[in-house]
């Protein structure tokens, strides 16, 4: 997520010529924060949380001087690998730390402050013109995309026999984003089972460039881009079938993702700051910063922001210096919502 | 200058010039290397036979299947589409250039057509897709946004010049003496380009159009950014599709980790795309020679 189209495969022609640069301008950041007290703060993990965490920064360094962000995008789980390697201030987070993460962590004695900074919520999408396709169920969508409907379920009418008998055509996420982890773990129920026979994209605007020009198309990606390009596709609204969290088919939209019911398609993006770190007075400076000012840079780069109350136990969390995570065990779409979490 | 300093200076530049000759080789040598190691080391976990024959390709997926048939046919539909867009009218044009053409046109048409080569193919690509695929879509009932023929088409413009120049170069170069002849048997100016001069020049002809295939078939950018990335084994050039190159960019792209089974899919690929456009290179060189005609 977050690259534009026209970069993303662009770039691929551009990688050979960049590598040998990109390589030098990354090599140097991880020893830096390791051992020299410069005025460098690293971050790393998901490419979904990336453009918070980038507009944040970029406010940053506007406001402070001398001290320089910069911020990577190899994905939740390399962002972890690197943070327990010490190698990180902070990790931007699509889900909440696995145990094996943790474990990692833990041995290498990293100590960190889990922090809710915004809601995603995954929004599933087909052309304006499609005129059946309203509402979904999550059993819907599982027959859909689970492995076994591989090169089975490929007309609209086996998913719902009032639908039209003509051809579904899907786009969703390649298997390198966080949102393909978190679409099959939610749906499908066991994280990356995904059937393979769909047009896959780790870019978001491929999938809203195939949907929007295809009247048999159904696709999935972040609800940020739907906000980018709502004249151009439709919204389904899914239901979860569970009448406790708002009965009946629910469309995702800020209210609906950040009250928690819009599920399970939405979920909190994090960043993990490393205590230690926090001594450096620019690190605590940014994540402070993060937390005080971060909410309208949310909205402005599609996402949507905690409401005010999660702010206020985010900002409590972090003035405590509160250790460890609030998931253990669970995930982040179940049950149970982020303020009851972040106020146990 | 002595003669020892001269004969010095003379085998240094020959040496230099050996090895500059060398380095293009090893490269070369070096490439296949690689793809033959990886290839082998893919080919030890899925059988050939299930590479070549299997029809449903989801390396990356959780119910994996390596049969490499649906990026095939993908290859397949966007390149004819490319030969037919691109074979009858740049020999039409090659025709045109060499037989009808005053020399003054001639000499400024050619150029410009030489410019359809030079234009970067990140520019057609997004051309297919911004441009060609929603005017396709006022008229071609049930086009997805992306699909096989748009970028087909495209790829068609793209080739064209090289078949226009090649044969044309082939045409021209058909001595006088053929066409006199014909015209002096009665011939029309069009039976003899027709019946006398494309006859004569085949042999360059059919080995532009095979060249002009083999680059159809290793074109990247077009299909990568127009053509989808689905692999579907299907000839119906108005859905998805996934080409072979368009695979590897896509993997590429990603962070699949060295040395994994997904990894090594794209030099099998890669392995399987450098031996069909080898295969067609050596055929034009072939059909150059075995049909060259003599003229003395």
């Amino acid at each position: 997520m977050g690259m534009s189209s026209t970069s993303r495969l662009a770039s691929a022609t551009i990688l050979v010529s960049g590598l040998a640069v990109g390589a030098a301008a990354c090599g140097g950041g991880g020893d830096q924060a390791a051992t020299s007290p410069s005025r460098v703060i690293t971050v790393d993990g998901s490419s979904t949380v990336f453009p918070v965490t980038e507009a944040v920064a970029e406010e940053f360094q506007k406001a402070s001087t001398g001290a320089r962000v910069t911020v990577g995008s190899s994905g939740t789980g390399g962002g972890f690998q690197k943070f327990c390697r010490n190698e990180t201030d902070i990790s931007d987070a699509s889900r909440p730390i696995k145990s094996t993460e943790l474990e990692a962590c833990s041995k290498a004695g990293i100590d960190f402050i889990e922090l809710p900074v915004a809601y995603d919520g995954i929004a599933i999408v087909v052309h304006p013109n499609n005129s059946w396709a309203t509402t979904m169920t999550i059993a819907e969508l599982k027959k859909l995309w689970e492995p076994a409907a591989q090169g089975k379920v490929t007309r609209w009418n086996q998913i719902r026999s009032s639908w039209p008998d003509r051809e579904i055509h899907l786009f969703g996420a390649g298997v390198d984003s966080g949102t393909f982890d978190y679409f099959t773990e939610a749906i499908v129920g066991k994280e990356a089972q995904s059937r393979g026979d769909y047009t896959s994209s780790e870019d978001d605007n491929v999938i809203v460039q195939g949907v929007s020009g295809d009247e048999s198309a159904l696709g999935y990606f972040g609800y940020a881009y739907y906000e980018q390009n709502k004249d151009k596709l439709k919204l389904v609204a899914v239901d979860d079938g569970d009448a406790s969290n708002g009965a009946g088919p629910i469309a995702p939209s800020p209210e609906t993702v950040a009250g928690g019911t819009y599920r399970p398609l939405s979920r909190p993006i994090f960043i993990y700051a490393k205590v230690r770190a926090l001594e450096r007075a620019e690190v605590l400076s940014f994540v402070e910063f993060y937390l005080s000012k971060g909410a309208p840079l949310v909205r402005e780069v599609g996402y949507i922001p905690l409401t005010p109350q999660e702010q206020q136990l985010v900002q409590a969390r972090f003035t405590a210096r509160k250790t460890g995570t609030m998931f253990a065990g669970t995930d982040s779409h179940s049950q149970v919502t982020l303020e009851q979490r972040l106020a146990k | 200058m002595t003669d020892r300093v001269r004969r010095l200076a003379e085998f240094a530049i020959e040496r230099t010039l050996f090895l500059c000759a060398a380095f293009s080789i090893l490269v070369t040598a070096g490439i296949i290397l690689v793809l033959l190691w990886e290839t082998a080391a893919f080919l030890g976990d899925v059988p050939l036979s299930e590479f070549l024959f299997g029809t449903v390709w989801t390396p990356l997926f959780y119910d994996k299947h390596f049969g490499v048939l649906p990026l095939v046919a993908g290859t397949l539909l966007a390149s004819a589409i490319a030969m037919a867009v691109a074979l009858p009218s740049g020999l039409l044009i090659a025709i045109y250039l060499s037989e009808y053409a005053a020399s003054p046109v001639r000499r400024a048409v050619r150029p410009v057509l030489e410019v359809l080569a030079g234009v970067p193919t990140v520019v057609y690509g997004y051309f297919a897709l911004q441009f060609m695929t929603p005017l396709l879509q006022s008229f071609v009932p049930g086009l997805a946004g992306f699909n096989a023929l748009s970028p087909g088409i495209v790829m068609g413009i793209m080739i064209l010049p090289m078949i226009s120049s090649l044969s044309e170069d082939a045409l021209h170069s058909v001595p006088n003496g053929l066409r006199e002849g014909a015209y002096a048997l009665g011939a029309t100016r069009m039976q003899t380009a027709l019946r006398v001069v494309v006859p004569a020049a085949f042999s360059g002809i059919s080995a532009a159009t095979v060249l002009a295939a083999s680059r159809a078939i290793g074109e990247t950018m077009i299909v990568a950014i127009a053509a989808g990335q689905q692999p579907r084994l299907t000839l119906d050039p108005r859905v998805p599709v996934e080409t072979m190159t368009a695979y590897i960019v896509q993997v590429s792209l990603g962070d699949t980790p060295t040395g994994t089974l997904e990894y090594r899919t794209i030099f099998a690929v890669g392995m399987l795309l450098f031996l069909s456009t080898f295969t067609l290179n050596l055929i034009s060189n072939w059909l150059r020679e075995r049909f060259r005609e003599e003229y003395a």
